[in-house]
């Protein structure tokens, strides 16, 4: 090895500190990136290849009844690749130790050797046997929330006759990654569960038999899914048809695309800014590390190595340092994706099989972005320590001249003990480098602010929705929409402390060209338990005519106050109507529509009907309560707000938890790198004068108190600013995570704040003892004698 | 014998032909004439001792010679050759190829140990001696793997000289070689010198506050001011060994 090189080791080695901060730093902005998008990518192609396998339909109808004979003439239908007709029904379920009504879909499973589009996974047991109509598979996420098995047996009234169906068999189905039951908006896999039952055992209980009342189908890569959906609706109006779509509008499909766009979302912003900030780090460091360095670049070139030979041996040590972090980055970012895809697939999407695929492109493109950094870093300050003639590089540096500045003649220094003037003598003599430093420390508090505040926004907006817009404990939904006096006799229930009425109405609201499917919530003016807000939180009373739309909404729409929706109903008489709006509300979770109750009633030309009641439930009646409403055949299901709760936070809010642990866990990282490769620079910079500050007779406690208050003085300044960067990043990230499922608030609560610049305190104290102890340690001869 | 030893050098090439060389630190108010026309030739083989006041200009005349900085005006011609014309890959080209430095601070890369040191510049010279044989001229070879900050300050400047001499420069250029050493040690570094100077005919320009050492020299040239006040050949010249101070 050459002596060039044997040096080039002996260096790394001699600043391994420093260096392993450096590539810390480096790494926790490669793994993000590579984490990151691993993981998007690997549950990309897994839920991709899952519709692959399973058949996925791209259009799917229900219907009331129809023969089975019209199957031919949907697949008739240009562009239609094939078409699986099933029965699907609604059944009550009674499982062991729930008071509340469980609501089970029932769906027919496809005759021996038919096409079946979504077809299930089978995760244990068998599939039914034809012969015996009571053997039934059940979803696993629903099986699981209930310890169920093959083997079991769980009780069903199936079209008003109660039954006992034997579990044959546990599965999976692309069409329920997410199971959401009617009239709620999130999972909740204890009240509402998937049941395959053979076709002729369902067909028989429902009267069904040569007919169907639900249709898949699988398009061609070049059919026109808009026109296919058009004619198939035009095919099954008379047969109760309530409207096709396709899969943006599938419930499943749309949450777990609604979660991967999040992830994206997610992975767009953040791990872009932390390798910027790490790049932008590590070219501050590495140009003032190379600085320090010019005696010895001065030397060599002494000797008759060349500029380009000087250049390349610290280059090679800045990248082999930043090749260190880089390939650590990989390691660790792939192992992360790894986990977390797992953690993903096997927690919250259930995902059969699991692909993993890290994509080479944004490993280079971490890689290169990192390298370059450091590189152009090096470059720069290389550049102009070669480009010295060699007698003056060599020059034990020039004394720095320092002005006597602006406190002097202010007459303020006179108090101030010699060591203070040195600091704010060398603050004022190096601003722009004491500038960089600063912008580096608020960096890293500003990483730590805008992955954190996140937990805030979440905390906010589940505060705003379950506490202050919807109060209710419990939501009972009709099977079919019913007279308002429904609502008198379930506000009698035991427990009932006040019951309010609510009409759901089925709607694609269309606007220009926008158009989008979703639901009217139709409330009454003043009311109590669920109620729509101003951004004031003040409930607002709904006018009595028009339409209020959320802010999502009124966005996907491109909305204004005052512009008139075309409003076509999709259930019932099936009206056309165009609707002003007469206000937009923000609510962060979902994008409902409002109106009055009784302006939706007319709207629809109905009596006083309601699809269901919001309950205020006396907890110690509640499963007394519960029992009766399970044996009420007109209510197809109860949803409670704490199981909403609870499932919020374990689908949405888990989502991005997992990802934004890694986030904070890589901004303490980077902050601590910062500021740790801070004070050894300093050191470094300063390691001989303060050297010979001590010869003259300074105390540790006072050369450290130079060195340290200047630390000190420039995170103090960087943690406002860091504040206010970290509420720029959480803007950017709020303006980019907003989906159809929810909306970020802007919110960063105090602790938040609190939590960053603590950490990075923490991390600026644990930085200047390390110092602090080299400093002890300074070997006074030997730092005389030769240069650090 | 010296007197001889003197003259022998007379009819040499010239190695060294310097002209109206001049050098201006700072503009204005802060401006410093460091070198104000230097005129003086140094002869191949030649061993030149440099005197003078402090800040007359000695290290700023001797860093130009060797190609560390440039002169504000004039011309330093090594060898027929005009460095004062040379671009920064010519100068580079010119220290690797012909020069050798001995400095008043050692400057010995902290991180490579003596053996090393000396290595650095070897691997880059076209025909040096091994370092081995380098740090054994010094009196080093007991010392070879050491880290500078393991040695004492001679055995320090032992190891600089080392790796001056190593490459069998044409020219040896030693800014106050001894000026931190004690006269023992320092007779050691000024007989090194010496024997490479006689050994491979190397030129050798010594910068020394200590007239004493003046006697080693062919030639004694002396600074004031940033000009020439005395060139005078030396009429006595003894080896470093009896030098004593
Ligand atoms: N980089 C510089 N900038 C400004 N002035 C300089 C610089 N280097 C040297 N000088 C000035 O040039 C003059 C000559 O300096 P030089 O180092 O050549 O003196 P010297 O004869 O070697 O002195 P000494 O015996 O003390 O080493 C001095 O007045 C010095 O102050
Ligand atoms: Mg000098």
């Amino acid at each position: 090895m050459s002596a060039l090189n044997r040096k080039l080791l002996r260096d790394l080695w001699h600043i391994r500190g420093q260096a392993l901060a450096i590539a810390t730093v480096i790494a926790c902005g490669v793994s993000t990136v590579v984490m990151s998008f691993g993981t998007l990518e690997s549950l990309e192609i897994t839920r991709d290849a899952y519709y692959e396998q399973q058949r996925f339909a791209d259009v799917f109808a229900h219907l009331k009844r129809a023969p089975a004979s019209i199957r031919d003439e949907i697949a008739r239908i240009d562009g239609v690749r094939s078409v699986d007709t099933r029965i699907v029904e609604a059944a009550n379920l009674d499982v062991a130790g729930m008071d509340e009504p469980v609501l089970g879909r029932l769906i027919s499973l496809p005759r021996r050797g038919a096409v079946a589009l979504n077809q299930a996974v089978l995760r244990r047991g068998r599939l039914p046997d034809g012969k015996r109509p009571d053997e039934a598979i059940l979803s696993e996420p629903f099986a699981d929330a209930h310890g169920l098995l093959p083997g079991d047996q769980i009780q069903a009234t199936i079209n008003g006759h109660k039954r006992r169906l034997d579990i044959v068999g546990i599965a999976l189905s692309p069409e329920y990654i997410y199971a959401i039951g009617p009239g709620v908006i999130m999972p909740d896999d204890e009240r509402f569960g998937i049941v395959w039952m053979g076709r002729e055992a369902m067909a028989a209980s429902f009267d069904l038999k040569s007919a169907f009342n639900d249709v898949s189908l699988s398009l061609m890569r070049s059919a026109d899914k808009s026109a296919v959906i058009r004619q198939l609706d035009q095919i099954l109006a008379p047969w109760g048809g309530i409207g096709a779509y396709g899969r943006a509008d599938q419930i499943s499909h749309a949450f777990v695309a609604n979660e991967m766009e999040q992830l994206r979302s997610l992975g767009n912003i953040v791990p872009p800014i932390f390798l910027a900030v790490a790049a932008f780090l590590l070219n501050v460091v590495i140009s003032r590390i190379i600085t320090t360095e010019r005696e010895e670049i001065g030397l060599m070139k002494a000797f008759g190595y060349s500029n380009l030979a000087v250049g390349v041996h610290y280059l090679k040590l800045v990248l082999l340092i930043t090749a260190v972090g880089v390939a650590l980055g990989f390691l660790v970012g792939a192992w992360f994706g790894r986990a977390v895809t797992e953690l993903y697939a096997d927690l919250l999407f259930r995902f059969p099989v699991l692909y993993f695929r890290f994509d080479l492109q944004i490993f280079a493109a971490a890689g290169g972005v990192s390298l370059a950094a450091s590189g152009l870093g090096a470059l720069g300050a290389i550049r102009s320590a070669v480009n010295l003639p060699p007698a003056v590089a060599m020059q034990p540096a020039a004394p720095t001249v320092y002005h006597r500045g602006l406190l002097n003649r202010m007459g303020l220094s006179k108090g101030l003990s010699q060591p203070t003037l040195m600091i704010l003598r060398h603050l004022g003599r190096w601003p722009i480098r004491a500038g960089l430093t600063t912008l580096g420390i608020s960096m890293a508090v500003a990483i730590l602010v805008a992955s954190l505040f996140f937990f805030d926004a979440v905390e906010h907006l589940l505060d705003i929705y379950f506490h202050h817009g919807q109060r209710q404990d419990a939501t009972v939904v009709f099977s079919e929409p019913r007279d308002i006096g429904a609502m008198v006799e379930i506000g009698h229930l035991p427990g009932v402390m006040a019951a309010e009425p609510y009409r759901a109405v089925a709607v694609k609201l269309h606007l220009g060209a926008r158009s989008e499917r979703g639901s009217i919530t139709g409330l009454d003016g003043e009311t109590t338990l669920h109620r729509v807000l101003d951004r004031d939180l003040n409930a607002v009373s709904l006018p009595h005519t028009g339409l209020v739309l959320s802010t999502q909404l009124a966005e996907m729409l491109n909305a204004r106050t005052g512009m008139r929706v075309r409003v076509e109903v999709l259930e019932g008489r099936r009206p056309v109507v165009d609707v002003p709006v007469t206000s937009i509300v923000e609510e962060y979770i979902a994008a409902p529509a409002y109106m009055r109750r009784a302006a939706l009633n007319k709207l629809m030309g109905e009596g006083r009907l309601i699809s269901g009641v919001y309950l205020q439930v006396d907890s110690q009646y509640s499963g007394q309560l519960y029992r009766h409403l399970k044996e009420t055949p007109a209510v197809a299901g109860v949803s409670l707000q704490t199981a909403a709760l609870d499932t919020f936070r374990k689908t949405m809010a888990e989502t991005l938890n997992i990802m934004l642990f890694f986030y904070v866990l890589f901004g303490a990282l980077i902050a601590i790198g910062v500021v740790y490769n801070s004070a050894r620079v300093s050191l470094s910079e300063r390691g001989r004068e303060l050297a010979s500050l001590r010869v003259l007779g300074f105390t540790r406690g006072e050369v450290s108190y130079i060195l340290l208050g200047e630390l000190t003085i420039l995170t103090l300044v960087a943690l406002p600013l860091g504040c206010i960067f970290g509420l720029g990043l959480a803007h950017v990230m709020v303006s980019n995570l907003n989906t159809e499922l929810f909306r970020v608030p802007m919110v960063v609560a105090p602790a938040t704040f609190a939590v960053s610049m603590l950490t990075v305190i923490a991390a600026s104290a644990a930085s200047g003892l390390i110092v602090r102890r080299r400093i002890d340690r300074f070997d006074l001869v030997a730092v005389l004698k030769t240069r650090e | 014998m010296t007197r001889k030893a003197a003259d022998e050098h007379v009819g040499s090439p010239t190695a060294f032909s310097v002209r109206g060389l001049t050098k201006v630190y700072g503009t204005g108010e802060a401006e410093v004439r460091a070198l104000r026309g230097i005129n003086l030739d140094l002869r191949e083989g030649e061993l030149v001792v440099l005197l003078g006041p402090s800040g007359s200009g000695k290290s700023t005349f001797l860093n130009i010679l060797g190609g560390l900085d440039n002169p504000t005006s004039g011309t330093v011609s090594f060898q027929g050759q005009e460095i004062t014309a040379l671009g920064a890959g010519g100068l580079t080209q010119y220290r690797r190829d012909h020069v050798g430095f001995v400095f008043q601070f050692y400057n010995l890369i902290p991180s490579l140990t003596a053996r090393e040191n000396v290595a650095l510049v070897t691997e880059i010279a076209p025909d040096p001696l091994s370092p081995e044989e380098a740090l054994d001229i010094v009196s080093l070879s007991d010392r070879i793997d050491h880290f500078p900050a393991q040695l004492s300050g001679g055995e320090q400047q032992r190891v600089a000289v080392a790796r001056a001499i190593a490459k069998k420069p044409d020219v040896l250029l030693c800014d106050e070689p001894t000026g931190a050493l004690d006269s023992q040690t320092g007779i050691g570094v000024l007989e090194a010198i010496e024997q490479v100077n006689r050994e491979f005919g190397t030129t050798a320009a010594v910068i020394t506050h200590n007239a004493a050492i003046a006697d080693i020299a062919d030639r004694v040239v002396i600074f004031a001011d940033g000009a020439l006040s005395e060139v005078r050949v030396n009429e006595r010249k003894i080896p470093a060994a009896e030098v004593s101070w």
